[in-house]
């Protein structure tokens, strides 16, 4: 062997020479694992407090993540089992196991499917980027929400709300769509040759399409929460809201032909005042003139409802109280009130609905006595119709692409279509203000449940074509609330307050439609 | 032919009938159960070899009536998803909680069958029983629904939404209120977290 001492005098070159065939081997063996996995590009971690990359790679075709990057962000433990050859990645006393024989993994026990097994690579572990969304989430005790198509992480309560810009014709006038999900409040304000749509959150997770016509394009604004629209011509825009999301649609004419007249600018240079557009249920309650409204006692004939140990039957008691709201109403108000039903008869839920729909009312509300299993379980609770995801998300397709029929005039006529069983979800945004008003109405009036306001697939809600809510007046099964239901007293006060509701809440519209 | 080679012959050829007559005895005979090893039939309750369990998440009614709260419990593993879901759903059904718990399901409820689609939609069929025996009432049937619906979507993965049949058929509701026509997707607001009170 060869001492260092012993080097002969081109010893260096030869070292330089080993020197070059060892970077080329590294260089080597760099390239052929680049090949596997190649480089992506990083997902973005937002957080209310920074921005920060989560590396990614490539690896049989899925993308993947290093266990060790992701503990490092999420402050997370992982420990090798090398016996189960898998590891162990620990938050705050709950665990995750993985291992890379299976594309599954134990979340607190419980197993969830993952796209592909996890990897060992060198060091590392790689877990397919699905594993934050699908095991990591449910441990963390924050929420995590993972963006795949706009390579985002959300950390936290940071309201990134998804905003979509896109053509919806070149014109002119151009017409353009910006959809903001979940929904949130908005403002636009117009000056020339742009318009400024300042959202309420703290971030926009924005893509847009191409764009044409009058409208050059559709951007961030410089502040994270704003979207420019810059135009060639007057601009204006409208505001709806529709099963939580938001749709600004623009509308840009010709500054020389236009009937649409941009804003007069102010005789002195200020700053753009916004012009806030007004609440989109006020656009609802523009077009309707309060006459009618439709009280469903619960239940009737062969179905009784509730029944209480001494034999006291829900029906007669919801039918007692609508008689007696239908009394303060039409004395009062002197509107039109309907009742499902007058008499002791069965009815079926979609009957109900459909009273309050061939009456073309204004209010549907549904009167129902609660029970329990538990004797002590007391108070009122008002209950308004909660879509589940997949019919929201079915109303929400209907409503954006709808249907056109041409009109005599030569325009066209946008219709959207919902199913009959599903009308209520155009009113999902009233219905909520309106179950508010009756819990605060309630309250002064009868004691209330600790949960007052819940939402659930209720039945006689669902195909109900105007705002509509489902009051639970009291618990026949509590002793105490079932006496208090024989009295004059507590049913009339119940009467009362429904009545005091349906004041606000008319009002509420009125002062919507006067703004 | 020696007498020796005779022999052989003659134990060979009695042998061969001897094995023949078992198989056709074993063919047309009464039925045996499945060898060890197999997946059990799906009507029966799964007895596997080896005592394996899964801890389920099962929902019982709140001390105050006015939430669900999980509850940990041990379920035989089984060798399907659908039969996974039967194990969790009987245990559901019948399992009676430790006080102050509550049941929300309906005494003498039982399953009829259950099975998901690829789509992720599993159908839980129930005996009319769950209709009879409701107490009624708009929370009261919440609870009752999303019990079945939490359990099933909170232990099997493979399951995202749960329509409820009730004897084989579709059903409107269970006491009139809660729309059972289609599907349901997991509803945690009406699950009370494990510290929460």
């Amino acid at each position: 062997m060869r001492s260092p001492t012993q080097a002969s005098p081109s010893g260096k070159a030869v070292r330089r020479r080993s020197s070059f065939v060892a970077a080329l081997i590294l260089a080597f063996v760099t390239t052929t694992s680049g090949q596997d996995p190649a480089p992506a590009s990083p997902l973005t971690l937002v957080s209310r407090d920074a921005r920060r990359a989560i590396p990614t790679s490539i690896q049989n075709g899925r993308e993947v993540v290093a266990l060790d990057d992701l503990a490092n962000l999420f402050q997370l433990s992982v420990k090798e089992d090398a016996l189960a050859g898998g590891v162990t990645v620990a938050y705050r006393g709950r665990t995750i196991v993985a291992s890379t024989d299976r594309p599954i993994v134990s979340v607190e026990g419980r197993v969830v499917s993952l796209p592909a097994p996890m990897i060992r690579s060198g060091r590392r572990w790689l877990v397919p980027i699905e594993f934050i969304s699908s095991a990591l989430a449910p441990i963390y005790d924050q929420r995590i929400e993972l963006r795949r198509a706009s390579r985002l992480v959300i950390l936290g309560d940071v309201r990134l709300p998804r905003v979509t810009a896109s053509i919806d014709s070149a014109g002119p006038p151009t017409r353009a769509t910006i959809e903001i999900t979940p929904a949130a409040a908005v403002a636009v304000s117009a000056d020339s040759g742009r318009m400024l749509v300042k959202i309420d959150a703290d971030g926009l997770d924005f893509s847009a399409s191409a764009m044409s016509g009058l409208i050059d394009r559709i951007r961030v604004g410089d502040q994270p929460n704003t979207v420019v629209v810059d135009t060639n011509g007057a601009g204006r825009a409208t505001v709806t809201t529709a099963n939580n999301v938001a749709r600004v649609l623009i509308e840009v004419a010709s500054t020389a032909t236009s009937e649409l007249k941009a804003p007069t600018p102010a005789p002195t240079p200020a700053p753009p005042s916004e012009t806030p557009i007004p609440d989109p249920r006020a656009l609802i309650a523009a077009t309707r003139t309060w006459q009618t409204i439709v009280i469903d006692p619960g239940h009737g004939g062969d179905d009784v409802g509730v029944r209480s140990a001494k034999g006291v039957e829900e029906k007669q008691l919801t039918l007692d109280i609508a008689r007696r709201l239908r009394g303060m109403v039409e004395s009062r108000l002197g509107l039109r009130v309907i009742l499902t039903r007058d008499d002791d008869r069965a009815l079926g839920l979609d009957e109900r609905a459909a009273v309050a729909n061939n009456g073309k009312a204004n209010l549907l509300i549904s009167l129902h006595v609660n029970g329990s299993r538990v004797p002590d379980t007391s108070g009122a609770e008002v209950f308004h119709l909660q879509l589940d995801r997949q019919s929201a998300e079915f109303v929400r397709a209907a409503t954006s692409e709808g249907a056109s029929l041409p009109t005599i005039g030569g325009t066209v006529r946008r219709l959207d279509l919902i199913p009959w069983d599903l009308a209520q979800a155009r009113h999902l945004d009233e219905s909520s203000v309106l179950a508010t008003v009756l819990q605060e109405e309630l309250q002064r009036q009868i004691p209330m449940s600790p949960h007052p306001v819940r939402q659930g697939p209720m039945r006689v809600l669902a195909a109900a074509n105007m705002p509509a809510a489902l009051v639970e007046v009291a618990y026949l099964t509590n002793p105490q609330q079932e006496s208090r239901l024989a009295t004059d007293d507590f049913k009339t006060s119940v009467a009362q307050a429904v009545f005091s509701a349906i004041v606000r809440f008319r009002t509420w519209s009125e002062d919507s439609q006067g703004q | 032919m020696n007498m020796k080679t005779w022999w052989l012959a003659f134990v060979g050829a009695l042998a061969v009938l001897v094995l023949i007559a078992l198989s056709i005895a074993r063919m047309y005979g009464p039925a045996r159960p499945a060898p060890t090893g197999e997946a059990p039939a799906a009507s029966t309750p799964s007895t596997p070899k080896e005592t394996a369990h899964i801890t389920a998440t099962l929902f019982f009614g709140a001390p105050d009536g006015q939430m669900l709260v999980p509850v940990r419990r041990d379920v035989a593993l089984a060798d399907t998803v659908a039969e996974q879901g039967r194990q969790i759903l009987n245990a559901q059904l019948s399992e009676i909680p430790e006080a102050p718990n509550v049941s929300v399901i309906p005494a003498g409820t039982k399953l009829r069958a259950f099975y998901v689609t690829e789509r992720g939609d599993a159908f839980v069929d129930l005996s009319s029983d769950v209709i009879t025996g409701h107490p009624g009432g708009s929370l009261n049937e919440l609870l009752t629904v999303y019990a079945i619906v939490d359990a099933v979507t909170a232990n099997l993965p493979a399951a995202r939404r749960v329509q409820i049949l009730v004897d084989g058929k579709e059903a409107d509701t269970i006491a009139g209120h809660v729309d059972l026509r289609r599907p349901l997707s997991r509803d945690d607001s009406l699950v009370r977290d494990a510290d929460e009170k």
